[in-house]
Formats: structure tokens, sequence, C-alpha cells
């Protein structure tokens, strides 16, 4: 405290410690969470089209979607309880135990830095195809995308969701504006679905096709549950945590089924499995070009929101674990003037230039999803435990979820599908993740966690758990 | 234009990535590394700050 008083400097620093700044609401946690998720909707969700036809990218869309309602529900549960930096990582580090804490915060690490990789080079990619000019190549949009983002992040987490609520916005109003536009209660003006999706084709390779476009399908909802990684800074974690996952689950939803029917309507599946830019090719399609400019933005608008808030929750699981000492305490530095990880942030911005220069787009999303999918079913044995652990009524919830266990056994179910929709095909990326992670815990069991100051880690006052 | 974009696009990065080091080393030379790792889990800011300056 006193440091800022000594040095004669304008910063000051609240009370004894320097924390992360409780100032968010629940429109921020919104913004955090479609915000990451919303570029789904411009590039990837279509990729389940290739895999398995037009239909299938639709059965996935509802399926998918139940699994990540679980997602959202269970999250809100435990988070609303559990309300700490770190989000799942927190909530595994008191209900499981440090192992799976690690690597759940390894999971969340990996998930969020490989998909702001992959948003850097789909905007990149988006503007070099724009521009049309031989030359011209993405690297300098990609440097600046991250660059520029974490300089937000470093400077304020008010001002980063503030503008993650108002690029989100804009780029979610593109996309009901663009269904308002093709008369969508009319076929056969603009939009023509029986034409494009019939009987002969809707499924082409039949119900194996289904499930192989699970892995792509991911896409429509991947990083709603980065939500809990404002746990910290939320003013009222128990209220707005909940409010703004469900919210922002209840817009995806909505904003997953119109750009299905929208871009299934205007583009063969054939075209639309491949395409890196179905919602933008939709506005060229309609032959509005204020259409096509809006989705163009739109789609810009998109990757910056996801980058943003995948910067935010990669340096806030890092933090965390730096905390916990579970890494060098070296990264648990909080900055006393903006009040945020700086270290943190600042220690991923150069790993994610590297993968973004080096790495190609499928990689680093297929990176993405696995670490994504490996949260997702820890969650749900995360939940059996917690419930089972800490009953209802032995512990305050801001939120309890309904039909228990239901949704953790949709959830788990579902997972297992997706994995076996990665392994058939991305196989050998499946197989290297989970050899990283394995030794990567023998590390930290072996080596590592001496160093973890075992009493402190636990902060939550709750009662001992049922049957210890 | 485009061109000119890509020149401002590395301008930008460079000029805050030079930003954020120079502040990273006027913190971490302010500072002790006490009071930076100072954040604790669960603390809640009502109780944790008391504004005092």
């Amino acid at each position: 405290m006193t440091a800022a008083v000594e040095t004669g400097l304008t910063t000051t620093i609240h009370g004894d410690r320097v924390s992360l700044l409780r100032v968010l609401g629940p429109a921020h946690v919104w913004a955090l969470g479609v915000g990451i998720v919303l570029v789904g909707e411009f590039t990837g969700w279509n990729f389940a089209a290739d895999k398995g036809g037009a239909l299938a990218a639709l059965i996935v869309c509802w399926i998918v979607g139940l699994l990540y309602t679980s997602v959202a529900m269970i999250d809100s549960e435990v988070t609303s309880t559990v309300a700490a930096a770190g989000g799942q990582y927190a909530q595994a580090k008191h209900i499981v135990g440090p192992l799976m804490a690690f690597n759940v915060a390894l999971f969340l690490v990996f998930a969020y830095t490989m998909l702001e990789v992959s948003d850097a080079i789909l905007l990149g990619d988006t503007i070099v195809a724009k521009a049309g000019v031989e030359g011209l190549t993405h690297n300098s949009f990609i440097a600046a995308t991250i660059v520029v983002l974490a300089w937000l992040n470093y400077r304020g987490v008010l001002m980063t969701l503030n503008v993650n609520f108002v690029i989100t916005a804009i780029a979610y109003v593109s996309i009901v504006i663009l269904f308002f536009s093709v008369s969508p209660w009319t076929q056969g003006a603009v939009l023509k679905l029986n034409e494009l999706v019939t009987p002969g084709n809707a499924l082409p390779y039949g119900w194996i096709g289904v499930i192989a476009a699970f892995q792509f399908g991911i896409w429509y909802y991947l990083g709603i549950e980065g939500t809990t990684q404002a746990a910290e800074e939320v003013r009222s974690p128990a209220r707005s945590l909940p409010y703004g996952t469900m919210a922002g689950m209840i817009t995806l939803l909505i904003a997953a089924a119109m750009t299905w029917y929208v871009c299934a309507s205007l583009m063969p599946w054939e075209y639309l499995g491949i395409t890196y830019y179905p919602l933008w090719d939709a506005g060229k399609l309609t032959g509005s070009p204020l259409l096509e400019n809006l989705l163009f933005i739109a789609t810009l608008l998109a990757a910056l929101a996801s980058a943003n808030g995948c910067i935010n929750d990669a340096a806030r699981a890092w933090f965390s674990l730096g905390r916990d000492r579970y890494l060098p305490s070296w990264f648990s530095a909080v900055h006393p003037k903006y009040r945020t990880p700086y270290r943190s942030i600042l220690f991923l911005l150069p790993i994610a230039l590297a993968f973004a220069f080096i790495a190609d787009l499928n990689q680093a999303i297929t990176f993405s999803i696995l670490s994504g999918v490996l949260q997702y079913t820890f969650m749900s044995i995360n939940i059996m435990m917690f419930r089972k652990k800490w009953p209802l009524g032995s512990i305050r919830r801001g939120y309890t979820h309904p039909f228990h266990p239901l949704p953790a056994i949709v959830l788990f179910c579902l997972c297992m599908v997706t994995f076996f929709a990665i392994f058939l095909g991305f196989g050998s990326q499946l197989i290297a993740m989970t050899v990283f992670y394995f030794l990567i815990s023998l590390w930290f069991h072996f080596y590592r966690y001496k160093f973890v100051r075992r009493g402190d880690q636990f902060s939550m006052p709750w009662p001992k758990p049922q049957g210890y | 234009m485009w061109m000119a974009i890509n020149y401002a696009c590395w301008g930008i990065s460079v000029l805050l990535a030079l930003w954020m080091l120079y502040d990273w080393f006027k913190i971490d030379t302010t500072y002790s590394e006490d009071v930076l790792t100072s954040s604790r889990e669960g603390e809640l800011e009502a109780v944790s700050e008391k504004h005092r300056i």
C-alpha cells in the first residue's frame, strides 16, 4: 500500500492488497460470453455441412445447443457459488482436487488462446479477401488484432468489455437485419430452401455424417462457458453470472437458427460446407451491396469480439494458476492502476502471435475445440461431485439448475459423441493432445505440486463435504 | 490504400507493444513484488478495499 505513496505516484492502491476490480454487471457477462462465441456463426459451424449435409448442420445445431444449455446451467450453479477468477479451474480445485484443477486451467488457456489465434487469422484473411490486392498478406492484420486487444485488456476490464458489448451487439444485429431482409416468411422470392435442401441431398452421408458434423456443430456455441472467468470482477456474482450466461445462451440459440436458415436457403450444401465466410457470402448472394458490406464488417467485429474475450479469459486462468503457485507466483501480479493481471496478459501475447504466424486455421480451431470438449466432460463429472459433497441446503447457491442429474448425463453423453466425431476427422491431434495432458499432469504431480501452499488454495468458507 | 493500412497496422502494433513493455518495466520497478502479487482468491472488493489513499 505504501509503495505508491513513497514514490509519489498518482496511482493509489486500495487497501492492503491489489485485487481485480469488481466493476462488471450482467451486460458485461453477456458481452464476454456472446462476444467469444458469435464468430462461430460467421465461420466454423458451416463446416458441419461438409461433414453431413445441410440438414446435419441443423440437427447438430439443436443437439449441440442442448449440450451447451447443460453447460450453461451447470456452470451457472457452480460459479454462482465459487465466484473466483479462473472459473472452471477454481471449481475443479474446490470440488475435485488440484490435479484436475491444473488440467482444467490448461484446457481453458489452450481453448481460449487457440480461439484467439483462429479469430486473428480469420480477421486477417477476411481483410485480404476483401482487398484483393496482390502482395498483401494477413500478417500485419493478425499482429494488430492481437496487440491492440492485448493493450485494451491491459488497460482495464471495464473498457474491454464495454467495447465487447458494442461490437458484439452490432455483429448480432447484422444477423437479424440479414434475416429480415431476405423475407424469411416467403420461400422462392430470395430464399430457396425447398430447392437446396431436398430429401435426396439433406443427409448425403446418412447418420454417420450427422455424428461427424458434431465436431463443427460445437462452433455454434463454443466459448459461452467463458462468462465464468469474470466471476471475480462482477459486482454481484450470484446474480450477474447466471443471468448473463443464460441470456447469452438464449441469444446464441436464436442467432444459430437464423444463421442456418438464411445460409442453407441461399447456398448449396457443397459450397456452404467449404466457404470460410457463410454469412458474408449470404450477404453477397442477396445482391444488396449494403448487406454485403454490413456482413463483411460484422465478420470482422465478431472476430475482434471473440479474440478480445479470449485474451481476457486466458489471462484470468493463467493468473489464477500463478496465484495458487501451480505456476510461478510471478504470474499472479495485478496492475496497481488498471487492476488487471498484466503479466499474464503480456506472457500470453507472444505465444498467441507465434501460433498465429506458424499454425493454420484448421489446426488452431481443432486444438481449441479439443480443449473445450475436455473441459465440458470435466463439468459433467464436477456437478455430480458438487451435488454429492454439498447437497442442496448445505451451502448458499445463487442459482440451482433444474432436472439434476439429467443435464450432467446429457452433457457427458454428447461429449463422448463429439470425441468420436473429432477422432473421425482429427484422430492424430486428439491422441497428441491426450499424451500432452498426460505428460504435463505427471510433471505437475511429481514436481510442481511441492511448491503449492496446500492450505491457502481452498478459499471458500464452506462446511466440510459430506462423507469427510 | 490497403498497403497503407497494412503498414499502419505494423506501426500501431509496434507502438502499443513498446508502450506495454515500458509500463510493465515502470510498474515492476516502482512497486514491491509483495504488493503486486498480494491478490487473494475469494476476497470481496467490499472487504479488501478500504479506499485508503
